[in-house]
């Protein structure tokens, strides 16, 4: 398989969240090389959406700051965005455009090349063959989530992938799918950050894990 | 980031062809105060003729800021608006492409009805040139001053009013100035310093709202 070259390493130093009168976490480091997988655990409310959303850099930390290859992420910007896939736990998609639609769009936003062919193919890959022109609107909780995810299918150029609880509302067959898609990633030499409940296995050379306790 | 620019543009629009209903209520509320004043002030065409560019411009003000509160907030709660932060392109692009395409549709349909109401207030037609032109400039300034207040105001309880508070006192100049441009041209002065000072606002709302908007939007998200 093709190896993307060396990403510049995620690094959280000394991290501290509060969120109105409760410190989620603090004192919070670590370091994400490519190839690597972290996963967030910790129970609900234990800050493990916050943490990613100071990773990614949508929220700015109490303390301490996420760097991307040594330098601040809120300082980067679109520098690091570009290199970056979000994938919330709100699918961002919109009722009425059609599936094919959506994608279109989120891969735009997100600076992805994708012209229709690649599209339709990525939402085949998860299973979304017969859906593709149908509207948001019409599709079951699930399959909104595969649509969300089918951007991780056309994301072999955005190094850093950090995914919300990619596995909320998926099927078995849908949960192998997203699997496959994140170790293939990892073993491209990318690296991926994500939180879930699910006794999920990912194969990766390095995967590490970090429990936040909550409270 | 032309393709992005484009791509918003083109999304906002199909968003509102399907959900036509939205921009159907900013026009139709426009034609109703429009025309309820000529019922409620009584046929003298004089006094008509005064108030005339005053009423549409008052209403063309209030219908565009009826659509502020929508600007931001479907992309906000479906999570859109949080990957459009995390792009490759700057916000401030895309707020200036979700604001024209939100003009295009809710700004340019008032624009270009103006006329069709300023008869019900037997305005001279040579002023209509005049009247088009205040509204076609100033109605995007509206649109992008609005714009920050919906990104300060976004995801709050009760944003609508707070909002209204927040933009009025802004749209206050506009108001004066693009209303002043018909007056001046019907009392024979000529419209064409409201309409330039109008152009110069434009320019430079345009060229610094999106930015503001952006960190506004930015802090609103956190």
């Amino acid at each position: 398989m093709e190896k993307t070259p060396a990403i510049p390493s995620l690094e959280a130093v000394d991290l501290r969240c509060v969120r109105g009168e409760r410190t989620l976490f603090e004192g919070l480091s670590f370091t994400l090389k490519g190839g690597e997988l972290l996963r967030i655990g910790g129970p609900n409310g234990s800050g493990k959406t916050s943490l990613l959303r100071i990773a990614c850099g949508l929220l700015e930390p109490d303390r301490g700051e996420v760097r991307w290859g040594g330098e601040s992420v809120r300082g980067l910007k679109e520098e690091f965005w570009a290199r970056l896939l979000y994938v919330g736990h709100a699918n961002a998609l919109k009722d009425d455009l059609t599936a094919a639609e959506n994608l279109e769009i989120a891969c735009t936003l997100a600076g992805l090349v994708a012209d229709r062919r690649r599209i339709v193919a990525a939402l085949a890959r998860l299973g979304l063959a017969a859906q593709e022109n149908l509207p948001a609107r019409v599709l079951s909780q699930g399959q909104r989530r595969r649509v969300a995810l089918a951007r991780l299918a056309l994301a072999e150029t955005a190094p850093l992938w950090v995914l919300d609880e990619p596995f909320t509302a998926l099927d078995a067959a849908a949960i192998e799918c997203v699997r496959g898609l994140i170790g293939g990633h990892v073993s491209r030499g990318g690296g991926v950050v994500y939180t879930t409940h699910h006794e999920a296995s990912i194969e990766a050379a390095v995967s590490r894990r970090i429990d936040l306790a909550g409270s | 980031m032309i393709a992005a620019l484009r791509c918003v543009i083109f999304r906002d629009l199909l968003l509102a062809a399907r959900r036509n209903s939205d921009v159907l209520t900013v026009v139709l509320f426009f034609v109703i105060v429009v025309s309820l004043f000529p019922l409620g002030i009584g046929p003298e065409p004089k006094l008509l003729r005064t108030v005339g560019p005053g009423v549409l411009w008052v209403a063309a003000l209030l219908a565009s800021m009826l659509a502020l509160s929508r600007v931001f907030a479907a992309d906000h709660a479906d999570g859109t608006l949080e990957q459009m932060m995390l792009g490759a392109t700057p916000l401030g692009i895309i707020v200036a492409a979700k604001v024209f395409a939100h003009w295009l549709v809710t700004g340019l349909p008032l624009v270009l009805i103006s006329p069709v109401l300023a008869l019900q207030f037997d305005l001279p037609r040579e002023l209509f040139g005049v009247l088009v032109l205040s509204l076609a400039l100033g109605t995007p300034i509206l649109s992008l001053i609005g714009a920050i207040g919906a990104a300060l105001t976004l995801g709050l309880r009760g944003a609508g009013a707070l909002l209204s508070l927040l933009v009025l006192p802004l749209y206050v100049p506009v108001l004066v100035i693009g209303a002043g441009a018909t007056e001046a041209a019907a009392s024979g002065l000529g419209g064409s310093a409201q309409l330039l000072l109008l152009g110069a606002m434009l320019i430079v709302a345009a060229a610094f709202a999106p930015w503001a908007v952006a960190a506004a939007l930015r802090i609103s998200v956190e």
